[in-house]
């Protein structure tokens, strides 16, 4: 079966903020640039996001340090962050972040005139040593949606190629593991085109809807990490899943940490603090694997609120209509919608919930995907053609756990990075890696699978029971037998997703079609993340097990990476060599 | 609950037509978007935009009831009185007066093109400082009310003008957008973009019926940021 | 930018505001010439031709004729672009909308032109 080809320096395959940042990079500089989007830019998950993006900018706090910044980065990863990758973000940070204002970011301002920045979970003044510390930049609590808006304004401005509704369903590769390209379907017509580029860049965010209970938007399937595991590309820390600590209760949508950064904080059914049991200097601005957790206790200690006991509260009534109103719009707007209660009067039910993949695609700090030269413990290899930015790519600045504010951080540093070097590499003449035709008719076996199905389980069947399994077997707390079984669960669920039935086969706007395609990634995804997490035997971050309540420093004070090709995992040295500063030795992490 | 939907699937429909389903909530106070993914359930068929489903990407704008909105915010006891109860149909058509692609899904071709006609980016040629460009709280908060549209085409689509004349009037979406940047103290083109929008279509075919404030999804007044954009044009030519 | 050769004044703005001002105008006339009416209840023919032919009254006519004209302008022009359109009826919609657009203007022409002849002509 042959397909229409069309040929590009570089195509980038996702439209949120770190696809959207690439691309403008390279639209800049005149290189022909395709960005792929499964749905039209503005409607990509970044436009969710709330509180803000973390920054030493030095406008709340003039002394303000970026080193400060990368230890509190550091420490939130529990250690397993790459020191080189977080120096680089934190450093370039304020750079990246002006550059919006410049492009122009609506953002919210201080009396000076300046952003105004606020205080988030995890961040302190002077290596930890002179408390809270406000480094959040704010656009009110609608940081993502500007910042998204902003981004796609500019390659508007740039004359960026979207290619809008289409969805990228497979690498192509050839035979010297080079990646040439991806195959895409227009959802609009049922069309297949070969995509070719020098440069193929993944962009493709997060993976939430393989838990059935998630703040991600419902597009957040994973469908890079899933090409590119099926393409043999290696996942690195995927057991690592922060649950944000205020889901609201029961339609999981996100309220922002900037809550409690504003001053609100979590009660239990007798109305107390019970963050000050928990993190007695932070409060309720500790980590947020640590909150999360604090909540989950209370809660299986029989503290939790509502007539099941399954949740807690969020107060923010103390800090007055004006306050709510002028920093917390959106957040009042969400919870009267989704909660029904108004926070000016009462507090919010909230649940710690699915919100952020951790791990992803191993990428270096250009955005390079790398994989490990022969065994699991070699060197890093860069793979050609390949690149990873954004929640999809572990470089990895979030180790075991991401502090709040740092995503849209490393989405615009990242994908900022990326493109300048592509730019680079395009100057200098990097060259197209050439498939065969077998290597193309390869990467549609997929799509020729789903369409010749007769029977089977129905996707949405299968889907629900693979979001139910991750749900119920892969939580907040994890248990050896509990993931072992649910490790075999999923392997069931591969078998008979491979037999599943795609009913309708029509061509326009198939979106039965789209679900099927992401159904495949969905596993991909949940697959790794299962073994990656029974494989860690210890307690770190996000990943907090029963059997292995600590630490343990000697034997995993490393990245986990796994194979898809075997399955099994590996283990990957984490860098501890920033250039311009001393390393930070890990320490126990409190708050 | 009955549940009425507009559809068309172009490979195998000459005409539209409303399909009827049944379908159980429970009693529950759904959202319009939790109604059609019960069905979609059951008829894999049905075709849908959706993402965020919290009210923030602007995906799932439809018209339910004869009302635009976005399905994922509109929760049943909001479409009309009986219709939570069981006793009205819930009515979903595609939004008003975009080619549809199939079922709800429309072509936003049209809405897209006169958003991009209004230079929706900031425009200020004066060298950029090291850090931010300061702005007081006062003038930030000029474009409050503004720079919060999705692009859901809410409020153009519920506009007899913009029904008319797709292509000539810029709409309610687009107008807004360029007010945000008329009202940002950062931008330089004022005259450039005014000078775009003086002829007797692209704004002027406002006629202030205000179908736009009463759908938006996020409350937002266009009607009144094109009052301001008409009497800053009004200021320069008078 | 549209544009468009066929408006009143080529302009948006000029157009709004001849459509404003001729509004008020005519607005403000009829309220005054019902104010004189209800003031003067047994009012003769000579005592109304008499207002009619001063020359202030003349000059305000005048002035209501070329209002209620541009108005008309404004408001159908805007009918026949809204309503006369390939959106509306296809290819054959630019040749319908010119020739009732040429109608409406000459029908227009007439009555100002009679208009005048009324209010200038004497008798």
């Amino acid at each position: 079966m042959s397909i229409r080809t069309v040929t590009f320096d570089a195509v980038i395959v996702g439209g949120g903020g770190a696809g959207m940042r690439a691309s403008l990079q390279l639209a800049q500089s005149g290189f022909k640039t395709a960005l792929i989007s499964k749905v039209f830019p503005t409607r990509s998950h970044t436009v969710s996001a709330q509180g803000g993006i973390t920054c030493a900018i030095a406008s709340s706090d003039p002394n303000d340090d970026w080193r400060w910044h990368m230890y509190d980065t550091v420490k939130g990863s529990d250690y397993i962050g790459d020191q080189d990758a977080v120096e680089y973000m934190c450093s370039v940070g304020p750079e990246a972040v002006f550059e919006l204002e410049h492009m122009g970011l609506p953002f919210s301002r201080t009396e000076e005139g300046r952003i105004y920045q606020r205080p988030f979970g995890g961040q302190s003044k002077n290596y930890g040593e002179g408390g809270q510390a406000a480094r959040t930049c704010a656009a009110a609590d609608r940081t993502g949606h500007a910042l998204l808006h902003t981004l796609y304004q500019q390659n508007v401005k740039h004359n960026t190629q979207f290619y809008s509704e289409w969805l990228a369903v497979e690498l192509v590769k050839n035979a010297q593991g080079q990646v040439c390209g991806v195959i895409a379907l227009c959802i609009e017509t049922g069309e297949v085109v070969f995509f070719k580029s020098k440069a193929t860049v993944f962009a493709t965010g997060g993976a939430g809807r393989i838990y059935a209970s998630t703040t991600n938007a419902l597009i957040n399937t994973g469908d890079g990490m899933g090409m590119a595991l099926r393409a043999g590309v290696p996942a690195q820390d995927i057991e690592m899943w922060q649950f944000h600590p205020t889901g609201i209760y029961g339609a999981g949508t996100l309220v922002t940490e900037g809550c409690r950064g504003e001053g609100g904080y979590l009660i239990n059914k007798d109305g107390e603090r019970f963050m000050e049991r928990y993190a007695p200097n932070a409060k309720d601005l500790a980590g947020r694997d640590v909150v999360a957790r604090s909540m989950m206790m209370e809660i299986l200690d029989g503290r939790g609120c509502g007539p099941n006991g399954d949740h807690v509260l969020l107060k923010l009534d103390h800090l007055g209509e004006e306050v709510l109103h002028s920093r917390l719009p959106g957040i009042c707007e969400l919870s009267k919608t989704f909660a029904h209660v108004d926070p000016v009067k009462a507090p919010v039910p909230v649940v710690p919930t699915c919100h952020y993949m951790m791990g992803g695609i191993p990428a270096n700090i250009h955005g390079q995907a790398l994989r490990l030269s022969a065994g699991h413990d070699g060197d890093d290899q860069i793979i050609d053609g390949l690149f990873a930015v954004g929640e999809v790519a572990c470089v990895s600045v979030h180790g075991a756990n991401r502090l709040g504010g740092n995503s849209l951080l490393d989405l615009v540093v990242f994908g900022r990075a990326a493109g300048l070097h592509i730019e680079d590499a395009l100057r200098q003449g990097m060259t197209q890696a050439e498939p065969s035709t077998d290597d193309i008719d390869q990467a549609m076996a997929r799509m020729r699978r789903w369409n010749e199905s007769d029977k089977g389980d129905s996707v949405t069947d299968l889907r629900k029971e693979l979001q139910q399994t991750m749900q119920n077997h892969f939580g907040v707390f994890r248990k050896g037998d509990l993931m072992a079984e649910g490790v075999k669960k999923l392997a069931d669920l591969r078998e008979r997703i491979a037999g599943a039935h795609l009913t309708d086969k029509s061509n326009a706007f198939n979106t039965a079609r789209i679900e099927a395609l992401e159904l495949d990634n969905l596993l991909e995804v949940a697959e790794a993340t299962a073994i990656a997490a029974e494989g860690r035997t210890e307690s770190r971050g996000a990943h907090s097990r029963y059997d292995f309540p600590d630490r343990d420093d000697e034997n995993w004070l490393c990245h986990s990476i796994y194979d898809p090709l075997t399955k099994q995992l590996g283990k990957r040295a984490v860098n501890f060599a920033p250039k311009t500063v001393d390393t930070f030795q890990p320490k126990v992490r409190t708050y | 609950m009955k549940v009425s939907i507009y559809r068309y699937n172009p490979e195998t429909d000459r005409e539209p037509w409303m399909q009827d389903y049944e379908v159980d909530t429970g009693g529950k106070d759904l959202m319009v978007l939790d109604v059609l993914a019960l069905i979609k359930d059951r008829d894999s068929s049905l075709t849908y935009r959706r993402s965020c489903r919290e009210g923030v990407c602007g995906s799932d704008g439809m018209n339910i009831n004869g009302k635009n909105g976005l399905a994922c915010i509109t929760p049943l006891s909001e479409v009309a009185p009986g219709v939570l109860e069981g006793k009205k149909p819930l009515v979903v058509r595609p939004l008003p007066g975009l080619p549809v692609i199939r079922d709800l899904a429309v072509d936003m071709t049209m809405f897209y093109n006169q958003y991009e006609k209004v230079k929706p980016y900031l425009i200020n040629e004066t060298p950029a400082p090291a850090i931010e460009r300061l702005q007081t709280p006062e003038d930030r908060a000029k474009i409050d009310g503004l720079y919060e549209c999705i692009l859901c085409a809410c409020c153009s689509t519920s506009c007899p003008s913009f029904w008319w004349n797709p292509e000539k009037f810029l709409g309610p979406a687009a107008l807004l957008q360029s007010y945000r940047f008329l009202a940002d103290s950062r931008d330089q083109a004022t005259t450039e973009r005014l000078g775009h929008l003086d002829d007797p279509f692209s704004l002027f075919r406002c006629r202030g019926i205000m179908n736009c404030v009463s759908v938006c999804p996020k409350g937002l007044n266009p009607t009144k940021a094109i009052g301001h954009i008409r009497s800053m044009l009004l200021e320069r030519a008078v | 930018m549209v544009t468009s050769v066929t408006s009143l004044g080529r302009n948006g703005l000029s157009d709004w505001l001849v459509q404003r001002v001729s509004a008020y105008l005519l607005a403000i006339y009829a309220i005054g010439l019902m104010a004189y009416l209800l003031c003067n209840p047994g009012l003769e023919y000579a005592a109304w031709h008499a207002l009619m032919t001063s020359v202030p009254m003349q000059i305000i006519n005048t002035l209501v004729v070329f209002s209620i004209a541009s108005h008309a302008w404004v408001g159908l022009w805007t009918v026949t672009t809204d309503y006369l359109t390939g959106t509306q009826m296809g290819s054959s919609a630019t040749g319908i909308r010119l020739v009732v657009q040429t109608l409406l203007v000459l029908l227009i022409l007439v009555y100002v032109l009679w208009g005048l002849v009324m209010i200038w002509g004497g008798a």
